[in-house]
């Protein structure tokens, strides 16, 4: 999960790295009253979880409290990216004299942490790291030391950094190992003219996997615009609505995307993705029917699953019940393999709904349920 | 011989007590695998009675080890102690740790993963299915009675992908088949595994099966470029996947690669792979190149 750069300014803050004084509100009226207690001229920024807001127009400098109002109104509601601002960010400007660029994050290949640092800060670190790699430094962290001072150095030191800034790269990675996060950034990490390091800017990535033992931030908020995926997370389903016409349910996120390319191989396309996951009961799948069939742009509904650990027969039980609580208006195809197929089978078969055909292979069931989908 | 795991592998089951644990304990022995302890330190000295056979409870691995001569762990240990499992088994110096639970912090598996590497203890995982040599044993949850054995190799980070070829290619069957894991950082890779089945006499032909994201399949093309000189089919997931989440502009720096699987594709018909387009076609292309070979 992505933090809003408010929450990983207080997350420094907490661990002692030095912040804008800033404050959040959703409310124009109330800009104004956070700009004049930080003395009047403020910046004002939006906070939605993706990059790029700055070219968006979604951080203005604002001269005085009632400019604060006047920005905080033209920025709250504004889109960025398909993200709509409900918050804005007030702080107080600083005076800088060098930007930097400083992050700790997942390097899959290599099974550990990496720094990643440059002296060379700002919007256009990405074409810095591009056109001049030698200016962005690369430390590769051990796990079992974690950054010391020592390593801190060597950081600082190969992105040709001020010594000063040793200690905020030590207390960045205190933030990383404390709050299980995989990524933590800073751009920019500024040295302002009297002198300070400090973190303008900050972005948090948090392990899902660590939730039970970090329950602070709580579960992912507000960033299911869809109704439909709000109405899957609410049933614990693993959806993601797309563009296209064919609902498609299967079992594992590998199976689905294949089957989603496989739809979209054979000229229709896909929906959304429904991964009702290993050991699926018939909960999950009548739960999963019910939310693609409540979705008008479906003609046609794909279910393929392969029995692994996930029982065939369950599958099936989770369709005969769909069918007795939502009227099915769209036809079915489903294809079982594996696990108890053949009991899945008959459990189909003898419940004989006219709307429902099964397919034996995964590229005829695919191809079945696109043509039932594109044919008027 | 196959990769990894044979019919002469002692395999303990770290969690074999809980519900998991016992359920797939009893499908591995079904299958054929020399189960030969459990491990809890709470159900010590007991043992537990699957269908014909009955499995001792150890209080560590190291003693499990000692009284049985294991050489493989599988761990079903919730996702808080998985951590401390990997470290115990590899403290207790066995060969391979087949770590099966999913929802691993990735700071922990980070940890046990830099452990276990230091220790010489081979991982596969976090977060897979595990692995199968047909016919021989099976380590982990991958279904054993879809497919049987024979000269295919195949490494996936996808279960269900995984379970599909190996039904689509039940008639020819496979050596070993092993499922690396789809999580950020895995232990084995496909590189791993690419190298011991070009090493495998076993092994005529690898499948490697990738999805979206990362850059493994990327870094899998370019050593089957210089290294592999047994056949590769490849297959891909995620072409019409939506775009997943980009990590600031940290991710982009690190692997340089878009992780989109037309790239992924590209890199690997590059390395002279033949991909398949679908699953049933990637079988097709695995027969084809097979008769070709000889």
């Amino acid at each position: 999960m992505d933090l809003y750069e408010h929450q990983a300014r207080e997350l420094f803050a907490e661990h002692g790295i030095v912040v804008p004084s800033a404050e959040v509100t959703d409310s124009p009226e109330q800009a104004r009253e956070i700009a004049r207690r930080l003395g009047g001229r403020v910046v004002v920024k939006a906070q939605v979880k993706t990059g790029g807001r700055g070219k968006a127009g979604g951080v203005k400098l604002a001269a005085d409290p009632a400019a604060a109002e006047l920005t905080a109104r033209q920025i709250l509601g504004m889109d960025i990216k398909g993200h709509t601002v409900g918050t804005v960010m007030l702080a107080r400007p600083v005076d800088i004299e060098e930007e930097f660029y400083v992050s700790y994050v997942l390097d899959r290949a290599a099974g550990r942490f990496l720094a990643i640092a440059s002296a060379e800060g700002g919007m256009d670190i990405e074409e810095v790291a591009a056109t001049r790699p030698e200016a962005v430094a690369r430390i590769p962290v051990d796990p079992a030391e974690g950054v010391t001072p020592a390593t801190a150095s060597r950081i600082a030191e190969a992105a040709g950094l001020p010594p000063q800034t040793v200690d905020v790269l030590v207390r960045l990675w205190d933030v990383l190992v404390r709050e299980d996060a995989l990524l933590v950034e800073v751009n920019p990490l500024v040295r302002t003219t009297d002198g300070r390091i400090m973190a303008l800017d900050g972005k948090v990535t948090l392990d899902d996997n660590a939730v039970f033992r970090q329950a602070r931030w709580g579960a992912e908020d507000g960033t299911h615009h869809d109704p439909l995926e709000a109405a899957a997370a609410a049933k614990g389903l693993n959806y993601v609505k797309l563009d296209g016409e064919v609902g498609v349910i299967g079992n594992g996120a590998g199976l689905v995307m294949s089957t989603l390319d496989v739809v979209a191989g054979c000229g229709a396309r896909p929906a959304n993705f429904l991964d009702i996951g290993g050991g699926a009961s018939a909960q999950i799948m009548a739960d999963g029917l019910s939310v693609v069939l409540s979705d008008p742009s479906v003609k046609s509904v794909l279910v393929n699953v392969f029995g692994g650990i996930t029982a065939c027969d369950a599958v099936a039980d989770g369709i005969v019940r769909a069918l007795d609580t939502v009227r099915l208006t769209k036809p079915l195809v489903v294809r079982l393999d594996g696990n108890n197929a053949a009991r899945g089978r008959a459990v189909l078969d003898e419940r004989r709904h006219p709307l429902v055909e099964q397919a034996t292979t995964m590229d005829g069931a695919a191809s079945r349920a696109a043509h039932l989908a594109t044919t008027p | 011989m196959a990769i990894h795991l044979t019919k002469e592998s002692k395999v303990l089951v770290q969690g074999m007590t809980g519900g998991e644990g016992m359920k797939h304990t009893r499908r591995m022995l079904a299958a054929g695998t020399n189960v030969v302890g459990g491990v809890n330190p709470r159900k010590v000295g007991r043992s537990v009675d699957f269908d014909d056979r009955t499995v001792p409870v150890f209080g560590s691995v190291a003693e499990g080890m000692d009284a049985t001569g294991a050489d493989v762990t599988v761990v079903f240990v919730p996702p808080a102690f998985a951590k401390y499992a990997v470290v115990e088994a590899a403290d207790a110096g066995i060969g391979l740790a087949v770590v099966i639970t999913e929802g691993i912090p990735v700071h922990d598996s980070v940890a046990f993963l830099a452990h276990a590497r230091h220790k010489g203890t081979r991982v596969i995982g976090p977060n897979c299915p595990g692995l199968i040599t047909p016919g021989q044993s099976n380590a982990g949850i991958i279904p054993a009675d879809i497919t049987k054995p024979g000269r295919i190799g195949l490494v996936s980070k996808s279960g269900t992908l995984t379970y599909q070829l190996m039904y689509e290619l039940r008639d020819t069957g496979f050596s070993t088949c092993v499922g690396i894991g789809g999580d950020p950082v895995v232990g084995t890779t496909h590189i791993d595994c690419l190298a011991a089945f070009q090493d495998d006499p076993d092994t005529d032909l690898i499948v490697l099966i990738g999805e979206i994201g990362g850059d493994a399949e990327e870094r899998a093309a370019a050593y089957i470029r210089d290294h592999v000189t047994k056949p590769v089919v490849g297959y891909i997931a995620g072409f019409t996947a939506p775009e997943g989440r980009t990590m600031g502009h940290a991710g982009a720096i690190v692997s340089g690669s878009s992780g989109t699987a037309r790239a992924k594709k590209e890199a690997l018909e590059a390395a002279g792979v033949r991909v398949g387009d679908t699953p049933t076609e990637t079988a097709r292309q695995v027969l084809a190149a097979l008769n070709a070979d000889g």
